[in-house]
């Protein structure tokens, strides 16, 4: 049993996913809201099933996982954000027509799939949980069998996902050809013996380029602003959180543990990455109609600062990744909380963003909120989100690379327009707001409990979760 | 007195009172955010009172890290605390001259105003370089909210311009102080006086830190966000504008670029006085031909404050200390001016020019103020911009007699510039009936102006009061500036050395 003990939580949510899609097979759309609530539960229980010898056994199953404080700062954060993702959903689908139940039961899998990619330290545990995660992902995708946006998401979600799959595997098959091992401190050792050679080279290329596409990261970015739209929204939430945070630390981990002595070939790629995503995320956002669009492209925007983090490659990169992608994770469900409610007249969603237009007076509250989500993902001090933007330039710095810092907080001020902009539309267009009220407690306090992070309050944060940002960085390297 | 916290209550004071306001509805708003003005105002006074300049540097310390690199450190010399006191003073006036002119979603335009002056007080206070920069942009929010909700027809332009201007400004600012504290391995304001950076290094920092306060200050050619945003903000909005906000770019100078890059400063000192001079003899020029009363002061602004840069970058004691006067005589005086212009706004609702003439007929207690204003922007003997403007011009004088030549021409066209404006509202005939038909000050008004007016006068006959608080600090700055001063081109005037305790130039402002 002793073995078992470090996959404790992922254990409980295997185990938690099986029983409940029996459970939502056989109480059909009744049993929607138990299965939600259940799955939340679950998340949540996994999450303080962290503590102890999950986030502290180190190297398990001969090197295929790592129960280690990384592993577990990055669950500690997909947990909590797949249940908010479970429960926004559950005020959002009609009753009765939609198998909501399937839904939680899906998160619950793709939950899995993201804590075996946290964990894995080895090529084939990487690709196996990253598609669990993608292969649930694709059913979410098009969850909404009946509208064909949804539908076309889910597809064109799978046929690239599926090809950037196909170039994730051969790179991975290019690196086992070239240094016989999947390991990820067996392929250190190969790529510590001297430069690389080709066939590592172009090994290394095709595994980040496969991962890129995860982390919707540019030039890999494209199914992004069309799946996030066509998806239903709370699947978008989902989306844009947990996974993203999956992706981008699998990234960290794969780059330091497995490619570390090749930092100098991955930086450069690193690098371009992170650019072209703060400026095409920041300069595609402009002409956006469609709110869901325009996060799509913020939420590019914001993985290239956390990219920044990475391609700093030291101690102090590495933790400012997590610090962002924490604070990233709080600020994006915020802002999704808040899409979420917005409906017209009829109860039909609103999905564009001029229809946010006159809401600060007609819900003060509601407009403040995703007003304090904007500014914070645009990074203007002094809300929270500033400091995690602050780490990752202080840890490029740090690294040396002046130069891409400097470029990077250039396009912070690029990006601000458009999230000023719905600043704009929701204060100063005076005209009757087409929102309407919604009774939705749970969203509601947890809307507060985000809207209050980001506030300057958060700054409390920055002692104790800096130092578990830094604990978990120090396990990788 | 000083067992409390004291600069954590400036702060807090405005702070609650303006989350308070988004509860409470329009009347109770106003009288909260004028309570929550007046209270900070007097413990602003109160500090004043128990500050002793002639003590430590840094009084009203707090500290209390935050852990990961950020500290919530306070503290406040005598350069900060003229300034704070500057902030606190206009902020009731501010609060006064929003009482009727504001009516629509008056409990957000208080709280945006309440959380504008705590941000202020931060920026002067802060004594950790985060908490500093933390400060000095959060401050961009609320003037965004201010100017986009309550401005003018075309407010959505100008507060984006604004908001990017100053943003585009800071943030290389920001990459400057993460250099900074990783090099100096600390990012306590007072450690970073005190520590010299790699002379190389530190022309890079400075150019950073120059963008961020040129714009913030502003200096020509990124002045053009001024007049746009001044134009359109709301009258309250306008005087924190021009009293404070532009301050900023002065102190930044004063705190970081002089004493943290000395080297630097001195390096730079042609580009700042080419840049100054073109603002003063340029927008002096644009102001002569603008038809908008607002323009035309928001286009002096950016004269006086080329005053400033030439006092501060004169490296010597005149320089800096006449620097500082004019900073806090414009803060007032630039304020009243648009408090004036606010005055004939709410009755006619145009700020053109031509619709005005011959006020002094049916307006004589306004006429008399607006000329006292007047006379103080021009840097008529008596008030407080020939203080300031004097003390700046003999400092840059030592240092420049070029620059002097070019910076006396400011003080010509000023003249020409305030007089004509002054001119055409206040004397001839009215050009429009609704001209001829306002009514002079109501009492609010004059509870708006009056207080200014006496701070005005008591500056230009005793300038002493203020000086005296920022003496001590002045003589810390120029020890540690005085190894990177440049040659004065006018020895012949002055052989000494620049640090030495002198008899003080503000006894020729009597």
């Amino acid at each position: 049993m002793n073995a078992f003990a470090p996959i404790l939580p992922e254990l409980i949510l295997t185990g938690a996913a099986l029983v409940l899609m029996m459970v939502a097979a056989f109480t059909r759309s009744r049993g929607g809201g138990l299965v939600s609530w259940l799955a939340a539960a679950v998340l949540i229980g996994a999450t303080a099933a962290l503590i102890g010898a999950p986030s502290s056994a180190g190297s398990i199953f001969g090197g295929l996982l790592a129960a280690d404080p990384f592993g577990a700062f990055g669950k500690a954060l997909i947990f909590p954000a797949a249940a908010v993702a479970i429960i926004a959903a559950h005020g959002w689908f009609e009753r009765g027509t939609e198998h909501e139940a399937e839904y939680s039961v899906l998160i619950l899998f793709s939950a899995v799939g993201m804590a075996v990619m946290v964990s894995a330290t080895n090529l084939i545990t990487l690709y196996l949980g990253l598609e669990l995660l993608s292969l649930s992902s694709y059913v979410l995708a098009s969850y909404r069998r009946g509208d064909d946006r949804s539908a076309e998401a889910g597809l064109k979600y799978f046929i690239l996902g599926s090809l950037a799959s196909g170039i994730l595997l051969y790179g991975i098959s290019m690196l086992y050809g070239f240094t016989g091992t999947m390991d990820f401190a067996g392929l250190a050792e190969a790529f510590g013996r001297g430069a690389p050679s080709i066939g590592l080279l172009f090994g290394l290329v095709f595994l980040l380029s496969g991962i890129a596409f995860k982390i919707s990261a540019v030039p890999f970015h494209m199914w992004t602003p069309d799946v996030y739209e066509g998806a239903p929204t709370p699947v978008t939430a989902f989306f844009a959180s947990a996974p993203k945070v999956a992706a981008v630390l699998l990234a960290t981990r794969t780059c330091i543990e497995a490619l570390g002595p090749a930092t100098d070939a991955w930086r450069q790629i690193v690098i371009f990455a992170a650019l072209a995503s703060i400026f095409l995320g920041a300069v595609a956002a402009y002409g956006q109609t469609n709110i869901k669009r325009l996060l799509a492209y913020s939420s590019i925007n914001n993985v290239g600062f956390a990219l920044i983090g990475l391609a700093a490659a030291g101690r102090s990169g590495a933790s400012a990744v997590l610090f962002y992608m924490a604070v990233y994770v709080v600020m994006t469900l915020g802002a999704f909380l808040c899409v979420l409610r917005m409906r017209g007249a009829d109860g039909e969603p609103l999905e564009s963003v001029d229809s946010l237009a006159g809401l600060s007076q007609a819900r003060p509250a509601f407009a403040a909120a995703l007003a304090l989500f904007m500014f914070s993902l645009a990074g203007i001090p002094p809300l929270f989100g500033f400091w995690p933007k602050l780490l990752v330039f202080n840890a490029a710095v740090d690294a040396g690379l002046v130069a891409v810092a400097v470029a990077g907080i250039v396009g912070t001020v690029v990006g601000a327009y458009y999230y000023l902009r719905i600043v704009k539309i929701m204060y100063f267009d005076e005209v009757p707001s087409p929102i309407v009220r919604t009774r939705q407690p749970v969203e509601g306090v947890l809307i507060l409990l985000a809207a209050l992070l980001v506030s300057p309050l958060g700054y409390l944060l920055i002692g104790p979760l800096g130092r578990l940002a830094d604990r978990a960085a120090g396990s990788i390297f | 007195m000083t067992d409390l916290p004291w600069l954590s209550i400036l702060i807090a004071v405005p702070l609650v009172a303006g989350i308070a306001c988004l509860f409470v509805n329009a009347s109770a708003a106003r009288w909260i955010a004028l309570v929550a003005t007046l209270a900070d105002l007097a413990i602003g006074l109160l500090l004043w009172a128990s500050y002793n300049p002639d003590g430590a540097q840094w009084q009203f310390v707090e500290n209390m890290s935050l852990g990961g690199g950020i500290a919530w450190a306070l503290g406040i010399d005598g350069i900060a605390l003229v300034l704070i006191l500057l902030s606190v003073f206009l902020m009731p006036i501010c609060i006064g001259a929003s009482w009727r002119a504001i009516e629509r979603r008056v409990p957000e335009y208080m709280s945006a105003f309440l959380l504008m002056e705590a941000l202020m007080i931060g920026v002067f206070a802060a004594q950790d370089l985060f908490l500093f920069y933390i400060f000095f942009e959060g401050g961009l929010i609320p003037m965004y909210l201010i100017i986009g909700i309550w401005g003018g027809a075309e407010r959505i332009k100008a507060s984006y311009k604004f908001f990017l201007y100053t943003l585009f400004g800071s943030v290389l600012m920001l990459i400057a102080m993460l250099y900074m504290v990783l090099e100096a391995g600390t990012s306590s304001i007072p450690a970073l006086m005190a520590h010299d950076f790699p002379v190389e290094a530190q022309r890079w920092l400075w150019l950073a830190f120059f963008a961020s306060f040129a714009v913030k200050m502003p200096m020509w050619p990124v002045h053009t966000w001024l007049p746009d945003a001044h134009v359109q903000a709301p009258t309250a909005g306008s005087v924190i504008l021009a009293g404070v906000l532009l301050k900023m770019g002065g102190y930044g100078f004063i705190r970081f670029s002089l004493p943290m890059f000395p080297e630097g400063s001195a390096m730079f000192v042609p580009l700042v006085f080419i840049l100054s001079g073109i603002a003063v003899v340029y927008t002096s020029l644009v102001a002569l031909v603008q038809r908008d009363m607002k323009k035309l002061i928001a286009y002096s602004s950016v004269a006086h404050m080329a005053f400033v840069t030439f006092g501060l970058f004169a490296f010597n004691r005149q320089g800096i200390e006449g620097a500082m006067i004019v900073m806090l005589s414009h803060g007032l005086v630039s304020a009243a001016l648009f408090l004036c212009v606010g005055v004939v706004y709410d009755r006619m609702h145009s700020r053109e020019i031509d619709r005005y003439g011959g006020l002094a007929n049916n307006m004589p207690g306004y006429a008399l103020l607006f000329m006292l204003f007047t006379m103080a922007a021009v840097g008529l003997p008596g008030t407080s911009g020939f203080v300031g403007e004097f003390l700046a011009l003999i400092g840059t004088y030592r240092l420049s007699t070029w620059a002097a030549i070019v910076a006396t021409t400011g003080i010509i066209l000023g003249a020409a510039y305030m007089l004509y404006l002054y001119w055409r509202i206040a004397f001839g005939a009215a050009r429009t009936p609704e001209a001829a038909s306002m009514r002079d000050l109501s009492a609010r008004e004059w509870w708006l102006l009056a207080p200014i007016a006496a701070v005005v006068l008591w500056m230009g006959v005793y300038p002493e009061s203020f000086l005296r608080p920022i003496r001590a600090d002045v003589g810390r700055l120029l020890t540690r500036i005085e190894r990177a001063a440049p040659e004065g081109d006018s020895r012949f005037a002055v052989v000494r050395s620049t640090a030495q305790p002198q008899a003080h130039a503000a006894e020729a402002a009597h």
